[in-house]
C-alpha cells in the first residue's frame, strides 16, 4: 500500500519574521473560481464606475491677461513652458507646473495673433494686427520661486510690414518661419523682409502649418474656404483644395507625416492624405459650432480642438467622434488649444482672459504611481476594453454631462441631419433609379481641388 | 526497498525528449484555456479577425504559462492511495492509514462523542480553515481546524437544525426552531431572520452575498446578507423538503423533493428552471461536482444516480441507500448511509465512479452529515453521537490560492478580502444555468411567417379596412358609385405588402432552385435526376 496525504506545515506557508512579506501561492485553475466572467463583468462596470468618480480633468486656470487669449505657443525644448498671446498685445511665458507668469514681452500695439518658437527655444516670433513680426529672445530656463517678480523682456528685432498678420509658424529643423496674412510671407531670423511670398487668391490667410516630417512643406489656410499647400523650394504653390465652409486651423500628424487633420468652421474637422485630397479620410463630428483650433497629441493618436461653442474636446486619429469633453461655466469662446510636450496634458486659452490646464485623460491618477497601482490600473483598463461593448459598460463609460446650450444644439443638429436623410432618401426612392446619388460625408463638403 | 526499486528501474527510464515535453503541456494548457477559440475562419472584416487572431493568441500563451506554473511552482502534490499486489483500496481501514501518514495528519482522525446533544451538522468555511458544529439540542461551536482549538461555543436552547457560514469566519447562520439567527465568531446573536420561517436547510452562495434558504412549508428564500433585502421568496409547490444543495458552478439552488423530482431555482424567477424526475420515490440526498458539470441524486428507491448536467441525462446508476452525499474538490463522491460511508472515485475519467474507500463508524451511529474539508485530504462527518473525521487521500486540492482562499489568513488580509468581494459581490441576475453566456451574443432567430400566417394576416388586414366607417360627405360624394371604388381602392392598399412579400419570396425560391442546377436547364426528361450527385 502506498499512501500519500496533504500535509501542511505552518512554517512552510507564513512568514518568518514580522518584516517579511506575506507569502503569496498561485493555482489557477478554473474549478476554483466559479463565475469568472460574471465576475470579471461586474468589475468591468465598477472600473467604468470608478472611472467616471475620479474624472477630474480641470487642473487649474491661469489667469494674468487682460483680454483674450488669441494664440499660444508650446517651447519645443521645455515641457513646462507655454507661451500666449492676448488680444490686448500682451505675450506672456508662463510656468505649467506654478501655474503662474515667468515673464511677458510687451511692445505689440494691436491684439496677437500669431506666436511660435523656433525648434531649439531659443527665438520667439510673435506677429500681429499691428503689421509687425518681433523676434525675442526666450529666458534661459531656471527654477523661479513663485513669488518673483515678473521680468519683462524687450524685442531683439523688429521688422514693420505691409500688412497686417493672422498667424505664424516657425519651421521644424531650420531657420525659416512662415506668417499669413495677405499672403504667406516665408522669413529668415536674420532678415528683416520676407524671403518669399506666395499668392494664390486675393483672401486673407488664416492659419499656416510647417509639416513636422518635411521641413519645406506647408499648408496654410484661407479665408476663401481654401486649404493650400507650398513646396518652399518652389516658386508656385503646389496644391489648392477648397471646401464648402472655411477652415480655421491646421496640424499635420507627428507620426504620421501624409496625414494633417483640419479644424472647420461647420464644427467638423476632416483629416486628410496629402496624397490624395479629393476625399477626407475621417470626419471627426461633434462639435456644434465652428472649431477655432486643433492641436495634435505627440503620439499622434489623438488631437484637441477648442471650439466656439465654449468646449475643448479630445478625438482618437481615427474616430468620428470625440472620446472626451471639457467645459466648465466659466471658460468662453475657446481660441487655441495645446497638447502638452508629454501628451499628457491639454492647455485652452478663450475668451474669459484664462488659460486653462487640463488632464488629457480625464481620470488618470497624478503624482507617482506604486507599481501595484500601476497594475491595477492596467488591469482595469483591460477588462474595460474587453467588456466595453456590453450595453451597461458602453453607456456609463460614454455617458457625458454636457451643457444645456451644447446638448440642445446637438440634439438640434441630429434633427436636422435626419430631416435632410428622410428628405433625401424619399427624393431618391421617387427618382429614376441611379438619378439621384447620395454622397458620403467624406466627399460632401469639398466643393474641388485645384492644382 | 525504496532505493533498490529506483536503481532498477533507473536504466529503462530515459529523459523526456522534446515532443513529450511539449504535448504534456499541451495536456496540461486544455483546462487553462477554457474551451475552443473562436473560429475565425469565415472572418471577412480583416482588421477584426487581426484582432481576435492577437487576441486568441494572447489566450493560448497565457493558458501555457499557467500550465507551466502549474508544473513547476506548486508547492504541494495530490494525495493519493494505491493498493499493491492483492490489495484493495476499500479494504484498507483508518488505522493502517494512520501508520503510515505524519503525525500532522493522523492528527486528522478522531472522533468527538457528545451523545446528549446530538445528531451534528457542520460547515467549513472556503478556506477549510474553521468548521462551524450544530447539534440538535442547541449545539453551538466554531472550530479552528489548524490547531484544532475550540473558538466559541454556546448553547441556544433550541432546535438547530442547520449551520452556515457568512462569506468569512466571523459570521454565521443557524436555522433554529422558529427563526433562523446569524451570530458572530463571539457568539453574540448580530440577527433574527423572521422572514425565513423554520428554516430546515441554509445554503450560502458566497459569489452574491445571499443566504438561501428552504423552510417547513416548502418555501425557498433568498436573502442578500449584505443590505438585508429579501431578493425572492418562493413557494416550490412540491412539499416540505430538507435537500437542497447550491451548484458552485452557476449557483443555481436545486432541491430533492419527495416525489423523486429534483428542481433548480435562481432568485429571480417564481418557477423553477429545470424540474427533472430522478427517482420513482423520495430523493433523500444532492451533490454537485465542482465543476458543475455532475450532479450526484441519492433517491429512497435504493438507488444512487450520477448526472451530466450537460445533457441532464443519468450516466450511472449504483445500488444503495444515502442519508448525505458530498463532492470533494477532485470530484470523490462520498455516500454516507446509517454508520456506513463509501468513497467512489472515478478512476478513468471515462465518468465510471467505482468504490475507493469505505469507513464503519461504531454501529449505531446515524451520520446525517458530510463534508469535505476543503484543501485537505479529510472527511468531516456529523452523526447522531457528535462529530468525527477521517482521512480520504486525494479529496482535497493540494494547492491552495492566496486570492481566492488562504488557510493561512491572517486578519488584516482577511479584512482586505473581505472589502475585495463585497465589490466583486455579483448581482442576483448573473445566477443562470450557463455562466458563460454572459458577455456573448444572444441569437434570435427570427422566424419566417408561414403561408397560412400571412393569408391570415391579409383576411385581418382587410376585414379591418372593410369595417372602417367613410366619413359622410356632401355634393353627392358620399353617392354608392363613388364610394365603392374607395372602397376597393383601400383593400388593394391594405393587400399590396402581403402580395409584394409573397411575390419576393416565390422570387427568391426560384432563384435559389436555378442556383441548385447550376444555372444549367436539364432537358425535361432529365430534370426529375437533377438533386442527385452525378456518379463518378
Amino acid at each position: 500500500m502506498k499512501v500519500k496525504v496533504i500535509s501542511r506545515s505552518t512554517d512552510d506557508f507564513t512568514r518568518e519574521r514580522s518584516q517579511d512579506l506575506q507569502r503569496v501561492f498561485r493555482n489557477y485553475d478554473p474549478i476554483l473560481r466559479p463565475q469568472e466572467k460574471a465576475l470579471e463583468y461586474q468589475r468591468a462596470l465598477n472600473a467604468a464606475k470608478l472611472d467616471k468618480i475620479f474624472a477630474r480633468p480641470f487642473i487649474g486656470a491661469m489667469e494674468g491677461h487682460v483680454d483674450a487669449v488669441s494664440c499660444m505657443a508650446k517651447n519645443p525644448s521645455q515641457l513646462k513652458e507655454i507661451f500666449s498671446g492676448s488680444m490686448d498685445g500682451d505675450i506672456r511665458l508662463w510656468d505649467i507646473a506654478a501655474r503662474h507668469t515667468v515673464c511677458r514681452f510687451p511692445g505689440h500695439q494691436g491684439a496677437v495673433r500669431g506666436l511660435t518658437v523656433s525648434t531649439d527655444g531659443c527665438i520667439l516670433v510673435s506677429c500681429g494686427i499691428d503689421s509687425t513680426v518681433r523676434l525675442w529672445k526666450t529666458p534661459v530656463a531656471s527654477f523661479v520661486e513663485s513669488n518673483a517678480p515678473i521680468k519683462t523682456v524687450e524685442p531683439a528685432s523688429v521688422y514693420v510690414w505691409k500688412n497686417a498678420f493672422c498667424s505664424a509658424d516657425h519651421q521644424w529643423d531650420g531657420e525659416h518661419f512662415a506668417t499669413g496674412g495677405a499672403q504667406v510671407d516665408i522669413w529668415n531670423h536674420n532678415r528683416s523682409q520676407p524671403v518669399n511670398s506666395f499668392v494664390w487668391g486675393s483672401d486673407t490667410v488664416l492659419s499656416v502649418r510647417f509639416s513636422p516630417a518635411e521641413p519645406n512643406l506647408l499648408a496654410s489656410s484661407a479665408s476663401d474656404r481654401s486649404i493650400n499647400l507650398y513646396d518652399l523650394r518652389k516658386a508656385t504653390p503646389l496644391r489648392k483644395l477648397i471646401m464648402q465652409t472655411k477652415t480655421n486651423s491646421i496640424a499635420w500628424n507627428p507620426m504620421e507625416p501624409l496625414n494633417f487633420t483640419v479644424a472647420n468652421e461647420d464644427g467638423c474637422c476632416y483629416s486628410y492624405d496629402l496624397r490624395n485630397l479629393d476625399i477626407a479620410k475621417y470626419v471627426h463630428k461633434d462639435h456644434v459650432s465652428a472649431v477655432m483650433d486643433i492641436d495634435y497629441s505627440p503620439t499622434g493618436r489623438e488631437f484637441v480642438t477648442g471650439s466656439y461653442d465654449r468646449t475643448v474636446r479630445i478625438f482618437p486619429n481615427t474616430a468620428g467622434h470625440s472620446r472626451e469633453i471639457y467645459h466648465t461655466k466659466r471658460m468662453q469662446r475657446v481660441f487655441c488649444v495645446k497638447f502638452s510636450g508629454d501628451g499628457s496634458y491639454v492647455i485652452s486659452g478663450s475668451d474669459d482672459t484664462n488659460l486653462r490646464l487640463w488632464k488629457a485623460k480625464a481620470s488618470e491618477q497624478l503624482g507617482v504611481i506604486l507599481p501595484r497601482e500601476k497594475k491595477k490600473h492596467e488591469y482595469h483598463e483591460a477588462i474595460k476594453k474587453r467588456y466595453g461593448h456590453l450595453p451597461e459598460v458602453n453607456r456609463i463609460s460614454r455617458h457625458r454631462h454636457l451643457p444645456r446650450p451644447v446638448y440642445k444644439a446637438a440634439a438640434l443638429m441630429r434633427d436636422m441631419a435626419t430631416a435632410k436623410k428622410r428628405k433625401d432618401d424619399r427624393r431618391k426612392a421617387h427618382s429614376a433609379p441611379g438619378s439621384v446619388t447620395t454622397k458620403p460625408l467624406r466627399l460632401k463638403r469639398i466643393v474641388k481641388e485645384v492644382e | 526497498m525504496e532505493i533498490t526499486h529506483d536503481k532498477e528501474a533507473l536504466p529503462n527510464r530515459k529523459p523526456p525528449t522534446e515532443q513529450d515535453i511539449i504535448d504534456e503541456l499541451k495536456l496540461r494548457s486544455k483546462k487553462y484555456l477554457r474551451g475552443k477559440g473562436a473560429n475565425l475562419k469565415g472572418l471577412k472584416d480583416k482588421k477584426l479577425r487581426s484582432q481576435l487572431v492577437a487576441r486568441e493568441k494572447l489566450y493560448g500563451e497565457s493558458a501555457k504559462a499557467a500550465a507551466q506554473a502549474e508544473k513547476w511552482i506548486m508547492p504541494s502534490d495530490q494525495g493519493f492511495l494505491e493498493a499493491e499486489g492483492l490489495e484493495k483500496t476499500y479494504r484498507i481501514k483508518q488505522e493502517t492509514i494512520a501508520r503510515e501518514v505524519d503525525i500532522l495528519s493522523s492528527r486528522n482522525q478522531y472522533d468527538i462523542t457528545l451523545p446528549e446533544l446530538g445528531p451534528y451538522t457542520l460547515d467549513f468555511t472556503p478556506s477549510g480553515r474553521y468548521m462551524a458544529v450544530g447539534g440538535r439540542k442547541g449545539h453551538l461551536a466554531i472550530v479552528d481546524m489548524m490547531n484544532l482549538s475550540l473558538i466559541r461555543e454556546l448553547q441556544v436552547r433550541e432546535t438547530v437544525r442547520d449551520v452556515a457560514f457568512l462569506h468569512n469566519e466571523l459570521f454565521f447562520a443557524a436555522a433554529q426552531k422558529k427563526y433562523s439567527y446569524i451570530y458572530s465568531r463571539e457568539g453574540t446573536e448580530l440577527h433574527c431572520l423572521k422572514d425565513h420561517g423554520s428554516v430546515l436547510r441554509l445554503q450560502f452562495l458566497k459569489n452574491h452575498f445571499l443566504l438561501a434558504s428552504t423552510n417547513k412549508f416548502g418555501m425557498l428564500l433568498y436573502q442578500d446578507v449584505s443590505t438585508g433585502d429579501v431578493v425572492g421568496k418562493y413557494r416550490t409547490g412540491l412539499g416540505r423538503t430538507n435537500v437542497m444543495q447550491v451548484n458552485p458552478y452557476n449557483s443555481v439552488v436545486s432541491l430533492g423533493h419527495s416525489a423523486g423530482t429534483v428542481t433548480m431555482w435562481k432568485p429571480t424567477s417564481s418557477s423553477p428552471l429545470v424540474k427533472m424526475l430522478c427517482h420513482h420515490g423520495p430523493v433523500s440526498a444532492l451533490a454537485f461536482h465542482p465543476n458543475g458539470h455532475i450532479m450526484a441524486t441519492a433517491g429512497k428507491d435504493k438507488k444512487i444516480k450520477l448526472w451530466d448536467l450537460r445533457k441532464y441525462e443519468a450516466f450511472q446508476t449504483l445500488p444503495g441507500h444515502a442519508n448525505t452525499l458530498e463532492f470533494s474538490q477532485k470530484g470523490l463522491l462520498a455516500c454516507g448511509n446509517g454508520s456506513y460511508i463509501q468513497v467512489l472515485r472515478d478512476v478513468s475519467g471515462a465518468q465510471n465512479y467505482s468504490s475507493y474507500m469505505t469507513h464503519s463508524m461504531v454501529k449505531g451511529y446515524q451520520i446525517g452529515k458530510l463534508a469535505f474539508r476543503p484543501y485537505e485530504d479529510v472527511l468531516g462527518i456529523g452523526h447522531s453521537m457528535g462529530w468525527s473525521s477521517i482521512l480520504i487521500p486525494g479529496a482535497g486540492e493540494p494547492n491552495f490560492d492566496s486570492w481566492v482562499a488562504n488557510p493561512f489568513e491572517t486578519p488584516k488580509q482577511r479584512k482586505e478580502k473581505e472589502v475585495q468581494s463585497l465589490r466583486d459581490k455579483l448581482p442576483v441576475e448573473t445566477i443562470m444555468l450557463d455562466p458563460s453566456k454572459i458577455g456573448t451574443v444572444k441569437f434570435t432567430k427570427k422566424e419566417k411567417p408561414t403561408v397560412e400566417k400571412m393569408d391570415a394576416d391579409m383576411e385581418a388586414a382587410v376585414e379591418a379596412v372593410k369595417g372602417k366607417k367613410l366619413k359622410k360627405k356632401t355634393k353627392g360624394r358620399s353617392k354608392a358609385g363613388k364610394i365603392m371604388p374607395k372602397k376597393q381602392d383601400a383593400i388593394a392598399t391594405a393587400k399590396r405588402p402581403y402580395l409584394e412579400q409573397k411575390i419576393q419570396e416565390e422570387k427568391k425560391a426560384s432563384s435559389k432552385k436555378q442556383k441548385t442546377n447550376g444555372g444549367v436547364e436539364l432537358p425535361k426528361s432529365l430534370q426529375r435526376f437533377a438533386h442527385k450527385k452525378p456518379s463518378s
